[in-house]
């Protein structure tokens, strides 16, 4: 049998499909950017081709020099800052992939990635610190999250197994619970933002220190500095994920090993689904549901455990992006899920659905979103472009089939014109 | 009670009208997951339509005339472009599903995705914020009818179905009660209606008699894209004061719920999205609420959490699906792109 050459694999034309797709997307952006420009008189075209600069390369923009002009050059902090980022879209984007290749559209991401919040939260802003070390509430917390998370994807996924309902629907409907279960339960904690006035609206950093103290016998909380002669109850927080010297690669950046933690994970899901029996049955599943349990495999039992798998996924990256100590979450969120939940869905599909990918295509999402904020702080577009970008790209993702066949007629074509 | 009546019926009737919508694409073999994003974009344009028709005055002397019947006219014209839109809008969905035969629920996703992104940052560039507003006063004043109108003074109250039926109510909800009526005829009495229902469950069958199944589901999507379209505006219009922001608060995937639990049948559904709505009201309203008008406010008394009626619709919903999807009968064809050499 003849060996497959480099353009005739699979894999190969997967890529190429992919990269097609990206190249379409930014180029739809990039007309919007133009067309916006040329009738817009107080951007004009100059500022339209500051714009398109700004979409392709912001990652390496530098700002703006005295005389006005974009400076580029590699700059270490939004490099960091892609990688911070590429976090959660990593988690979201795994939780997605498995659902995909369990032939579950894993729609509930953004719930699952509010409850793995919530929870990791909760319990690192709640447990004493004076009595456990931060690493262990660490831990304990970043299970809780994912537990809480494996917990929540399980209920589309009953339903789903149990009562044949749509897991597309029962999936959005959780997730607007979510948001008003999140909301309910920071509205009556003690966790809220008090002590800095201006952040009301927000949850303590996991990083911020507390002490619970009594005061002429009344009990209270205050912040790391202890009035005198109160008397210390509990100290909490002062929580955050270890940046091994990554802050100092990428200065001034918000990187941690977070990123880390993320790409060993998606190594463990991959090897999960592509050397495990557990993998090949949940793949089963996905491929036909009825010919899998006529082979002997529970179905209804996979079914669910793909949706808690994901969902736990989701949630842990909802729990590494808060309990890396820097970020706020803002609680009254009864209104709005999280978008980090929602693109999971590009970034899986980018990938189509490989683990290993998925570190990639992430991480690409993420340079995205860096371009549409340096958009945002340097000329009159915003980053909503970067989120028209991803909506082309999944668009041509759902017919990515089609793309694949093109590339392999134009192959084709070339060899018989040789 | 009217003001209950009056609120259910904001909720419900364009959750109606989109769950119609949904009927008329899933009638026809696709599924039109993108309810969503069309209503977001189709609500962006109906009020980017009124911001302008108002910055040219077009209206201005009708306005000032206190001319009910021109105003409602502009309301519309208003219903009538943000629905054009959103049909075509619901093209890139028909272009995807049907002549590139892709996976129709990641085009819905799709489409979903970029409705807010494209609706906010148009929003951004146009008014410099993420809400786009009216030009100038309030849709209250442009489109509502109110007691005054018809001679009532301040103190004067209207009869039990006047203060329910004509005070403070929009034409535009009636308006889509009709058009919700008319297009449930459509579908269930007239030669075409009948058509477009057999692709939804035997596309090749269909074909064999002679039915262009192309056009019959491109037909549903597009109907379906300008119903969602004028449903998403309706809903801004009377719930949200003719502002669009690039949401629409899960009401598109609330209204496929909706589909569903009313069995793909306009009048299951009017009775599911009446129910929806009595809750979605509650939720909203539920404080300020007098239900036998004794002046207690019953349900503020019970002194329970605002999230837990926030969170209602969305748990009914679950529970209604748990136990309704048995005997839930969906088209047969929905979601399989059609191969003409398949039987």
């Amino acid at each position: 049998m003849k060996k497959e050459s480099f353009w005739e694999k699979a894999g190969t034309r997967s890529v190429l499909a992919s990269l097609v797709a990206i190249l379409i997307g930014m180029l739809a952006g990039g007309i919007v950017i133009l067309i916006v420009g040329a009738t817009n008189s107080t951007l004009g075209l100059g500022g339209a081709w500051e714009g398109l600069r700004l979409v392709v390369a912001g990652l390496f923009s530098k700002g703006r020099d005295a005389a006005g002009n974009l400076i580029f050059g590699f700059n270490p902090t939004t490099f960091g800052n892609m990688l911070f980022r590429a976090v959660p879209l990593i988690m979201t984007g795994l939780s997605v992939a498995l659902g995909n290749k369990a032939g579950l559209f894993n729609i509930g991401a953004p719930g699952q990635y509010l409850a793995g919040t919530a929870a990791s939260l909760f319990v690192s802003l709640s447990l004493p610190t004076n009595v456990l070390p931060t690493w262990l509430i660490w831990l304990i917390a970043f299970l809780a999250g994912m537990i809480a998370g494996a917990l929540w994807g399980s209920i589309p996924g009953l339903l789903k197994a149990y009562l044949n309902i749509n897991e597309v629907l029962a999936c959005i409907m959780t997730n607007w619970i979510a948001a008003n279960l999140v909301t309910w339960v920071f509205e009556g904690s003690n966790l809220k933002n008090v002590l800095e006035g201006t952040k009301s609206g927000y949850i303590y950093k996991t990083s911020t220190v507390m002490n619970d103290v009594i005061i002429d016998g009344v009990r209270q909380t205050v912040g790391a500095n202890v009035p005198e002669g109160a008397q210390v109850v509990a100290t909490r927080g002062g929580v955050a994920t270890a940046k091994l010297g990554l802050d100092s690669l990428f200065s001034g950046s918000q990187v941690n090993a977070g990123i880390l933690v993320a790409i060993l994970i998606a190594i463990v899901i991959y090897v999960i689904l592509s050397k495990t029996t557990l993998g090949y049955q949940l793949k089963a599943c996905g491929a036909n549901r009825y010919a899998a349990r006529y082979a002997g495999i529970r179905d209804r039992r996979n079914i669910v455990l793909t949706m808690a798998l994901a969902g736990a996924l989701a949630a842990a990256g909802g729990a590494l992006y808060s309990l890396s100590g820097n970020t706020e979450f803002f609680w009254n969120t009864y209104q709005s899920l999280p978008a980090e939940g929602f693109n999971g869905i590009p970034v899986a599909l980018l990938a189509i659905n490989n683990p290993i990918g998925v570190i990639f295509s992430a991480t690409f999402m993420s340079m995205l979103q860096i371009c549409g904020q340096k958009l945002t702080e340097l000329t009159a577009f915003n980053e909503y472009i970067t989120n028209v970008i991803i909506a082309v790209i999944v668009y041509l993702s759902a017919f990515m089939l089609v793309i694949k066949t093109w590339i392999g007629r134009l192959r084709k074509g070339k060899e018989a014109g040789k | 009670m009217p003001f209950l009546i009056r609120q259910t019926l904001i909720y419900a009737v364009p959750l109606m009208l989109v769950a119609l919508a949904g009927v008329f694409a899933e009638r026809s073999g696709i599924i039109n997951l993108a309810l969503e994003g069309i209503m977001i974009f189709g609500a962006f344009m109906g009020v980017l339509f009124v911001r302008f028709v108002q910055q040219w005055g077009w209206f201005q002397a009708a306005y000032d005339a206190k001319n009910i019947f021109s105003l409602q006219c502009f309301c519309l014209l208003a219903m009538l472009f943000a629905a054009a839109m959103g049909a075509l809008f619901s093209l890139l969905l028909a272009f995807a599903a049907i002549n590139l035969k892709a996976d129709q629920t990641i085009g819905g996703t799709a489409l979903n995705l970029l409705a807010p992104a494209v609706v906010l940052f148009f929003i951004r560039i146009i008014a410099n914020q993420n809400t786009l507003n009216m030009y100038k006063d309030d849709a209250a004043g442009w489109f509502m009818l109110k007691k005054s109108m018809f001679g009532y003074g301040r103190k004067e109250e209207m009869n039990f179905l006047g203060s329910t039926f004509v005070d403070k109510v929009y034409v535009a909800t009636y308006i889509c009660i009709i058009v919700f009526v008319l297009m449930a005829i459509i579908l269930y009495k007239t030669k075409f209606g009948m058509r477009l229902r057999s692709c939804g469950e035997n596309p090749q069958a269909s074909a064999s008699l002679g039915i262009n199944v192309i056009k019959m589901r491109y037909a549903g999507t597009v109907i379906s894209g300008a119903l969602a379209g004028m449903g998403g505006f309706v809903y801004v219009l009377t719930t949200a004061n003719c502002s669009a922001n690039g949401d629409v608060a899960g009401f598109g995937f609330l209204a496929l719920a909706v589909m569903i639990f009313g069995n793909w049948k306009p009048l299951n559904i009017c009775g599911a999205a009446l129910l929806f709505g009595l809750f979605k009201c509650i939720a909203a309203s539920y404080s300020t609420l007098d239900i036998n008008g004794d002046g207690v406010y019953m349900l503020k008394e019970l002194n329970i959490n605002t999230n837990i009626y926030r969170m209602m619709p969305y748990v009914i919903t679950l529970i209604v699906l748990a136990f309704t999807s048995k005997s839930s009968r969906a088209p047969k064809a929905e979601g399989i792109p059609y191969d003409p050499g398949k039987r």
